[in-house]
């Protein structure tokens, strides 16, 4: 038995980022999974929703909460990604101003990902957008 | 420490929470970087902070911190707080700057994250 969520972001909507992320640890915690898990899957969550917030237009978090596992989809459309391993480097970012006054453009979001998820796939097409799909065992 | 004795040392004012289930923290950390938050593996600490907003509240949510003090007077808005009340975090206000808040909550033996 599988749960299904979907929520939207639109690109520069703070406040908004993190809805996504919210919704889910209130489901996980009602599973009764436990605490170190899910803040590692809520993390991931969050980091991803402040890149669309942040870089992109408009987006999507698709979460799939299994038995097991949970496996995340969120997938913008936006400017996209030209380089993912430069990308991936804690430190690199090309965050505005603002999103710096805002607490985040430190270029740590897509490794920290990285460190959270057992699985983790990014595709990205210059000027199209960026789908992030990853999985978290429980 | 307890939150009633942060508040006490950082001169302090409680913005959201109660007092009666006063919490016991360890440790702490201070940072303006959300960025930098988010990467912490350690839950239950107090975060020291400059920055007061949303997302601030947010990530205190995701990385399961149990208290926020904002420093130099920065004001919780209307919004923060009915986040934090919601999500049972902890959140107070000092006059103090972060070093100043750091630096006595340090030496009264709230130890650092690393
Ligand atoms: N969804 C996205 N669309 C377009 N570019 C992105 C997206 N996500 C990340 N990037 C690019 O990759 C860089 C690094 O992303 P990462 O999340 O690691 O850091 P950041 O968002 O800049 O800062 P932080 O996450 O620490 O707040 C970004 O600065 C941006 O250039
Ligand atoms: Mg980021």
């Amino acid at each position: 038995m599988a749960l299904e969520l979907a929520f939207k972001i639109s690109g520069g909507d703070f406040s908004n980022a993190g809805k996504a992320s919210s919704r889910i640890k209130k489901v996980l915690k009602q599973l009764n999974i436990d605490a170190k898990s899910i803040k590692k899957i809520v993390v991931a969550i969050y980091e991803a929703e402040v890149n669309v917030a942040a870089h992109a237009w408009k987006g999507e978090v698709k979460a799939t909460v299994g038995e097991e596992n949970i496996l995340v989809v969120v997938s913008d459309c936006g400017p996209g990604i030209e380089n993912i391993s430069l990308a991936m480097k804690p430190g690199f970012s090309t965050a505005s101003k603002e999103v710096r006054e805002m607490g985040f453009g430190a270029g740590m979001g897509l490794s920290n990902i990285k460190k959270n998820t057992d699985e983790l796939n990014i595709e990205s097409r210059k000027g199209e957008g960026t789908t992030l799909t990853f999985r978290c065992y429980y | 420490m307890k939150i009633s004795e942060i508040i006490k040392y950082a001169d302090a004012r409680i913005v959201s929470g109660s007092l009666a289930t006063d919490k016991d923290l360890e440790k702490a950390f201070s940072s303006d970087l959300m960025s930098d938050v988010l990467t912490l593996d350690e839950e239950s600490i107090l975060l020291i902070t400059g920055l007061a907003n949303l997302q601030l509240v947010r990530t205190a949510e995701m990385a399961d911190i149990q208290a926020v003090l904002l420093a130099r007077g920065k004001p919780a808005s209307a919004e923060m707080i009915e986040l934090a009340k919601e999500n049972g975090l902890v959140l107070l206000e000092t006059p103090f700057s972060i070093y100043k808040a750091s630096g006595i909550l340090y030496a009264k033996g709230l130890k650092a994250v690393y």
